[in-house]
């Protein structure tokens, strides 16, 4: 049942899962920074994510840019769409009860879905491509992607510029501020409205950049593309500890390397992958309920 | 206040919006005591995922069923002395939503016939509410055996899984010289699943071997440590049958991976322009069952198809697409010479009917299946499909 | 004098229940014998009735517990599973199996329907029972993607166990037992069952969980049984419901039973109201009727004879998406809050909608006074 690796078997998975680790990581970072500020599970974030993959190869196809203009323009106009998001379907339920707000965002997701199928029509389109992130970089044996490279150090540059923004700067104290509690943070002069807003914009940005790095790696674009990475996202940022930054990116490291590694040691149980990153899910929530790097919170009475 | 005079106005809105369409556009809807007594229109439902998981499949299928009303209204003008209406209803991938559909095709509707589903699993959702009020439906790409057994209103015009399994074995042993093979299909697809299964049984009664399976998800997009724990086995051939894009995206991240010799094996879902789109340069040389080519004319209909739909659509038609408009020509056909659309008069014009399509004669035996006995293969050269070789199998 | 006036009304609202049912029996029994509605928007009204179940189990952990769960579609699955697998004909299975043989046990067994059902509901509720274990010291968010999580587990596991599932190839062929009396019926005893419970000793105490843990335990209400009884009712008539909708379709396959299964129920809790029985049932209804209804727009249509819309397929579900969302914005405590329907409540309507109008009218005013 269990297949031991050869050296290079295991070398080449390691490289495959860092890449997707550092491909969810951008992604779980979005959820987890709009989770923090409203304790709100972002259903739409997936969508958002397949959205701005089509804006990229709209931009593309039908503009004729190339992509280091159209890449940026694309998310750039998703971190407008965010905002927009929140404005038209999350501000107006900023006093009701929590479940209104996820209500609203599974709606929001069904809108988006059914609005690129309208619109984009269901049939699949190629991601546009960059060939020099595609080129193969041979170490040995194992052979690498260039975007391989670029993918862990471009979220290590976001995460290190967020948590600088985040602790360092006057809307990050903000942000942390409306995060503990939005009476006070009002009561203290903050705009907690565009506070929030600036969450939106850059959570949904990262969720962009994640989009386009994942649809270099996998080119497909259909309305339903960001489902899974939603959802997966979603798990690894549960794992790391919902809210916080840098569980972000340990639990989506930790997925990449749980999905990985189970198929490569334990290939007769391919067919149920996707099975591991909820018994892992569960695992750690039942051990750690708030998370790997979760804080843990006493209950008000 | 504001909020419930915006509430009332956007209900207003939507109102006003709901009115206009039932006084003016309401193309494709009989209103109310019309439905019964009009006999000016012969009715084709046409029964199709247009949205969700599978809706790339159900709109391209639709495309060839559109082009075929065109081809005949041009060629053979009115079915019947009457007009074709198309009723399409999307099924939503969903197979409750498909259940609920086929019922208002032939309740609401009242449609005379049939044509589709992608997806078996959609097809017989609607099969009990084609048996019970005897409607013909006829499947154009639902290869699932459950389809038409014990259901003599379903009928299909392609090939069926353990047909085309047994193809690929005998083209991958026989032609190809290979005896280990690899297998990396989808786990959650029945198409896949059973094609395996038949490809399986086939290859090994021949004498060769399955060196490895390994199973993905539909939404999987990364199959690196399937590729390698199947390349560890170095088989030959690995055979993947499943979605296209998957396919794809699975041959381009072996041939990445550096494996460049190993040939890809699979079914006829593969052969779509989509393969090439997203697939690139990496799905060359990859070998696929399908029902036509093109190049090859089977009949003058073939290439009077390819050209039809290259002038409408742009691109190279699909395998689904040519066969969606199969579907089409056997219905005009069988309601032709049934000379009505009573479903036990096209019923035993169905027996004995001889269809000239563009995937070649179509036939159906006893249990309402097309009688193939020849498939084609195809490979990706230089960007493109290319015939490579028939098979008959007996 | 008071109470004189409070028995008179009583005996009113008994008598109007007792005439709308009798209502209800003979509309069915038209839909049934004479094909009042048609096949179609028969199977419409035959699902709208099951979801209504789903949605009240789903409504008795989310809505009164206070125990935001999204493993539905898992015990759904599983109550049509077993339902299918036991009132499919015995011949009939073995065909079925064209890929892996059957298991001779799950080939053999068989039931009637109503015993199938029981027996799927209960099998569902074992495993709410296990999966409870664990994930019922969750709260919030996390009991929701843990739940959700096994939910999809269990999908996995149907996909794989093919000797007994069937897998993927899915299962047809199941007898349309449960026609508009069978789903109307356990549609109406869910009812009764659920009123009758909120009644009970049981029903307050799992209220009071809702609305405070710390308080309800401190009552000396044991949170675990009380979380863990509503969490196996519901997962029970969850799967009924899902042993209904396997007759009404006549096939299933583990595609059908996405997560994306549990949001959709959800919604229709929402929209009817969390907390409310009525409001389940009749967002059920709404929500898949105006889901049929709203079909001609993937037709194509034009608004007021100006602007044509052609055909696009998805314009339906786009429409929808919209109104819903409007839904959500504008009535966020869905059709009926947490109140239930009452002959009294139907009478008192109008003045009640002139009251409620003028708190929005006042709470506006007050609002725009803050703002000042």
């Amino acid at each position: 049942m269990v297949q031991w690796p050869t050296l290079y078997m295991f070398l080449q998975s390691m490289a495959n899962a860092i890449s997707i680790g550092s491909l969810y990581a951008l992604v779980a970072i979005g959820y987890t920074m709009v989770y923090g500020i409203l304790r709100l599970i972002n259903f739409a974030h997936g969508d958002i994510f397949m959205m701005s993959m089509y804006f990229a190869f709209y931009l593309v196809a039908a503009f004729a840019l190339p992509w280091y203009i159209s890449f940026p323009l694309a998310i750039l106009a998703t971190g407008i769409m965010g905002i927009i998001v929140e404005r038209s379907a999350y501000r107006p339920l900023r006093d009701a009860p929590r479940i209104s707000l996820l209500i609203s965002s599974i709606g929001v997701s069904y809108l988006f879905q059914n609005f690129a199928v309208v619109v984009f029509s269901g049939i699949q389109k190629q991601f546009p491509q960059v060939p020099f992130l595609q080129e193969m970089v041979v170490i040995g044996k194992v052979r690498i992607q260039v975007l391989t490279f670029v993918m862990p150090v471009v979220t290590a540059v976001f995460v290190a510029a967020l948590l600088f923004l985040v602790n360092k700067t006057k809307v990050g104290m903000a942000m942390r501020a409306s995060s503990k509690d939005f009476e006070t943070s009002r009561l203290m002069g903050i705009d907690v409205n565009r506070i929030i807003s600036v969450t939106f914009a850059v959570g949904s940005m990262l969720a962009a950049l994640g989009a386009i790095m994942w649809g270099l790696k996998y080119p497909k674009i259909d309305p339903y593309v960001g489902s899974m990475p939603g959802l997966k996202c979603f798990i690894a940022a549960v794992i790391g500890g919902i809210g916080n930054i840098n569980g972000a990116v340990v639990g989506a490291m930790l997925l990449g390397f749980i999905e990985i590694m189970i198929v490569l040691f334990l290939p007769a149980l391919s067919a149920y992958k996707d099975a591991f990153a909820f018994v892992a899910l569960i695992a750690i929530l039942l051990f750690r309920p708030t998370g790997l790097l979760g804080e843990k919170k006493a209950d008000k009475v | 206040m504001k909020r419930l005079v915006a509430i009332g106005l956007v209900f207003a809105m939507a109102l006003t919006a709901l009115a206009g369409c039932g006084g003016g556009g309401g193309g494709g809807q009989t209103s109310g005591g019309g439905g019964g007594g009009e006999t000016d229109v012969i009715k084709i439902g046409v029964f199709q995922p247009l949205t969700g998981a599978y809706s790339a499949g159900g709109t391209i299928e639709v495309q060839g069923v559109d082009l075929a009303k065109k081809y005949c209204e041009e060629k053979f003008g009115k079915l019947l002395g009457k007009e074709v209406e198309l009723v399409i209803v999307d099924n939503k991938s969903d197979t409750v939503e498909a259940a609920t559909a086929a019922a208002k095709l032939v309740e609401d509707d009242k449609v005379d016939i049939v044509l589709g589903s992608w997806g078996s699993g959609l097809c017989m959702a609607g099969g009990d509410s084609f048996k019970n009020s005897k409607t013909i439906a006829i499947g154009a790409s639902c290869t699932n055996p459950n389809v038409t057994i014990g259901n003599d209103y379903y009928y299909r015009i392609c090939f069926l899984d353990p047909f085309q399994g047994t193809v690929l074995a005998n083209y991958a042993y026989n032609t190809l010289g290979a005896t280990k093979v690899a297998a990396i299909y989808e786990a959650t697809n029945d198409y896949a699943v059973g094609l395996y299964n038949f490809f399986k049984e086939a290859f090994e009664t021949l004498g060769g071997e399955i060196v490895e399976t390994q199973m993905y998800q539909t939404e999987d997009q990364d199959f690196n440590s399937q590729i390698l724990t199947v390349m560890a086995k170095e088989p030959e051939i690995i055979f993947a049958p499943g979605v296209e894009s998957a396919a794809a995206i699975m041959m381009r991240q072996t041939r990445e991976a550096g494996y460049n010799d190993v040939i890809f094996m699979g079914g006829d879902t593969w052969e779509t322009p989509m393969l090439i789109d997203l697939g690139g340069e990496f799905v060359e040389g990859c070998i696929v069952t399908t029902f036509f080519d093109p190049a090859a004319p089977l009949n003058d209909i073939t290439a009077e198809f390819v050209e039809l739909y290259t002038a409408e659509y742009g691109t190279p038609p699909a395998a689904f697409t040519a066969l969606g408009f199969d579907s089409y020509l056997t219905a005009f056909q069988a309601i032709t010479e049934a000379g009505s659309t009573d479903s036990d008069a096209i019923m035993a014009v169905l027996e004995n009917i001889v269809v000239k399509g563009v995937t070649g004669d179509i036939a159906f035996n006893e249990i309402g299946d097309a009688i193939k006995n020849m498939a084609v293969l195809k490979t990706v050269q230089n960007g493109e499909f290319v015939f490579m070789d028939t098979v008959t199998i007996e | 004098m008071k109470s004189n006036s409070s028995n008179k009304k009583m005996g009113l609202s008994t008598i109007l229940t007792i005439a709308s049912l009798i209502g209800i029996v003979v509309l069915l029994y038209m839909i049934d014998q004479h094909g009042f509605l048609g096949s179609y928007w028969t199977r419409v009204l035959r699902l709208s009735g099951v979801y209504a179940i789903s949605a009240l189990s789903m409504n008795l952990v989310n809505g009164f517990t206070g125990q935001f769960s999204l493993g539905h579609a898992g015990f759904m699955a599983i109550g049509a599973y077993v339902t299918s697998l036991l009132i499919i004909p015995t011949p009939n299975k073995a065909i079925q199996y064209y890929v892996t043989p059957v298991l001779d046990f799950v080939g053999k067994m068989h039931a009637p329907f109503w015993l199938a059902l029981i027996l799927g509901g209960l099998l569902a509720a074992i495993a709410a029972f296990f999966i409870g274990f664990p994930v019922l010291r969750l709260k919030g968010d996390y009991l929701a993607i843990a739940t959700l999580g096994f939910s999809e587990i269990i999908r996995i596991f149907i996909t794989n166990l093919i000797p007994i599932t069937n897998g993927p190839m899915g299962l047809k062929n199941i007898p349309a037992s449960a026609n508009i009396w069978w789903t109307t019926g356990i549609c109406t005893l869910t009812v009764v069952f659920m009123l009758r419970l909120m009644d009970t000793s049981y029903g307050r105490a799992i209220k009071a969980i809702r609305d405070d843990e710390t308080a309800a335990e401190a009552m000396g209400i044991s949170l675990f049984r009380h979380k863990m009884m509503a969490f196996m009712m519901g997962a029970f008539f969850a799967g009924v419901s899902g042993g209904l909708i396997a007759s009404v379709v006549g096939t299933i396959n583990p595609g059908f039973f996405r997560f994306t299964l549990a949001y959709e129920i959800l919604l229709i809790v929402v929209l009817g109201g969390l907390g409310s029985i009525t409001g389940s049932v009749v967002g059920a209804f709404v929500l898949t009727i105006s889901r049929e209804w709203l079909r001609f727009l993937d037709n194509g249509f034009s608004i007021l004879g100006i602007i044509k819309v052609p055909p696009i397929a998805g314009m339906r579900m786009l429409f929808f998406s919209v109104l819903l969302m409007i839904v959500i914005l504008y009535s966020r405590r869905g059709l009926f809050g947490s109140n239930e329907f009452t002959w009294a409540g139907l009478f008192a309507f109008p003045g009640k909608w002139k009251n409620k109008a003028a708190n929005l009218f006042d709470s506006a005013k007050q609002k725009a006074g803050r703002k000042k």
